[in-house]
């Protein structure tokens, strides 16, 4: 009985771990502008006020972003996710040369240094005209969502029963039928999972956002964090960037909630033997 | 497509790589050779920022590498509560990585941070002085991805056979000789992906050098030294340099796990 007393506390210095820093995010959040340039350093606000919201969400800045943020990573996700599914589909079905070239190819660009790719980016980006435009951003998501998504995706097809259309099909189904009652249940789990490791990708990416945007018109909220101001000079900025970031956190801690087990298996299922 | 979008960019970096061209001056272009290579290697500020990226990657893979063991070894034991604990360890993994950086500058920050006050610190510069930077910098970045290592690990935790364990324990192995003599080796698949995966990752950091210190009090990454030089000061030629050398050492790092330590990865992935 000790022994598993004694595991519980080390999950609770973990749990603490990992909320500790996000406690310091929404206290922050929470405080009036006045508590920072006070200097007064305390890990709770004086006082609890929404403004900082408010001030945050009618900056153009940050709503923009916003809008940015969300249109970018669902347009590349779902395009990543549907190219990866007929890729990852034949990978697991399929027999055909260069196999396994094509999935270590796509882990040889999961693992390519994206700051390598700026400069030539930014400069074929400028001469083409897709400088700061979405269609400039959801380019170099995909080819870095694309891989990831392929080799995610064929983990986890890799693990279907296949045969069980065949069974459908002798049962008297027809195929239409046996792929959406029989293939379509199997494999969503994946598709799904996929989805969401592809969002958290293109939704986190700083690097790409800041070097190929330059005004509001696509620049996603990673990046315009990084160009904050207070509401006036003399104001502190801190207090804004935190809450631009609660906002930004909600999404991905309501995904990891509701998927807490489907990520879990996502992200580990390219490295061991599922 | 993939293919055509890296190796494409990374062909023009190349060609750019070997011009005088600087945006700002157009016309003046002109071939220069390897001139621009020489310059780099010759300039300590390279060399600067490859040490720095160099230990920014060997703490944070180390320091991941034991304690998201740890982590994993407490998944792997915890009876109940294992649902919550997983959820709580993915939030930071979720977590975009500015914001995490941001939120652990502003708790280091002189007049936002709570941590001097906590460690009767008074007004120390955290960001003013190249190692506490560094250290704020592999904080930052600890808390983020440990939790991706230990569910790597804890993956591989999971294979390793119980009855061998239990063997080793009736024989009279100490709870340490059972981790190196048994456990270890029998994930030593997981982790060497968790090590590969980690050490290519650590390698480009440029979210937390770069909105904590900008690159300041000499914590420039190579990263960060290629986004200044190809799209602050616009300077192509040399700012593909930069990309170039970037791209080589990273390849080199995957080059040596794959062959020299054996990094099996299409074996390891279960492909057959």
């Amino acid at each position: 009985m000790r022994q598993s007393r004694w595991w519980t506390v080390a999950g609770v210095v973990i749990v603490t771990y990992s909320f500790f820093p996000l406690l310091w995010m929404i206290s922050l959040a929470f405080k009036p502008p006045s508590d920072i340039v006070s200097g007064d350093p305390r890990f709770l606000p004086s006082a609890w006020t929404f403004d900082n919201f408010s001030e945050v969400f009618s900056q153009p800045l940050f709503s923009r972003a916003l809008l940015n943020s969300i249109g970018i990573a669902a347009i590349a996700t779902l395009l990543s996710v549907v190219i990866a599914m007929f890729a990852a589909y034949a990978i697991a079905r399929l027999e055909f040369r260069g196999k396994k070239l094509l999935l270590s190819l796509a882990l040889g660009i999961a693992m390519f240094p994206q700051a390598a790719l700026v400069g030539p980016l930014f400069d074929m980006w400028r001469s083409i005209g897709i400088y700061d435009t979405w269609i400039g951003l959801i380019i170099p998501y995909l080819t870095f969502a694309l891989p990831l998504s392929i080799w995610t995706m064929s983990a986890f097809f890799r693990q279907i029963p296949w045969e069980m259309e065949q069974a459908a099909r002798v049962d008297g189904a027809s195929s239409w039928q046996a792929f959406t009652k029989v293939i379509v249940p199997l494999a969503a789990p994946g598709v799904f999972t996929t989805a969401i490791l592809t969002f958290f990708f293109c939704w986190n990416d700083f690097l790409f956002a800041i070097s190929l945007t330059s005004t509001n018109d696509a620049r996603t909220v990673p990046a315009a964090l990084a160009f904050f101001q207070g509401a006036s000079m003399f104001q502190s900025a801190v207090p804004y960037v935190m809450a631009a970031s609660v906002v930004v956190t909600i999404p991905v801690v309501v995904l990891v909630l509701v998927f807490q087990r489907r990520i879990v298996a996502g992200l580990t299922s390219g490295a061991v033997k599922g | 497509m993939m293919i055509l979008v890296t190796a494409y960019p990374l062909g023009y970096a190349v060609v750019l790589s070997l011009f005088n061209y600087r945006l700002t001056d157009p016309t003046g272009r002109s071939f220069a050779g390897l001139d621009n290579y020489g310059v780099i290697l010759r300039d300590p500020i390279w060399w600067n920022d490859f040490a720095t990226t160099l230990m920014i990657t060997l703490i944070t893979v180390g320091v991941e590498l034991v304690l998201g063991f740890v982590f994993a070894l407490v998944m792997l034991r915890i009876v109940r509560g294992l649902g919550p604990l997983r959820t709580a360890i993915l939030v930071p993994y979720g977590i975009v990585t500015v914001v995490s950086a941001f939120i652990w500058r502003y708790a280091f920050a002189i007049d936002s941070g709570f941590v001097n006050e906590w460690l009767g610190l008074g007004d120390f510069n955290w960001f003013g002085n190249r190692w506490s930077a560094i250290f704020v910098i592999c904080l930052s970045e600890i808390w983020k991805t440990t939790p991706f290592v230990s569910l790597l690990l804890l993956a591989g935790l999971v294979q390793v056979p119980e009855d061998m364990q239990e063997a080793a324990k009736v024989d009279g192995a100490t709870a340490w000789q059972r981790l190196y003599k048994i456990t270890l080796p029998n994930m030593k698949a997981a982790i060497m992906v968790a090590l590969l995966f980690r050490t290519l990752d650590a390698f480009r950091i440029f979210d937390n050098p770069f909105v904590m210190t900008g690159g300041a009090s000499d914590t420039s990454t190579i990263s960060l030294l290629a986004y200044r030089q190809n799209v602050t000061l616009v300077n192509l030629g040399m700012g593909s340099a930069v990309s170039v050398l970037l791209f080589l050492t990273i390849a080199l790092i995957a080059w040596v796990f794959v062959k020299g330590f054996k990094t099996d990865l299409s074996r390891v992935r279960g492909d057959s």
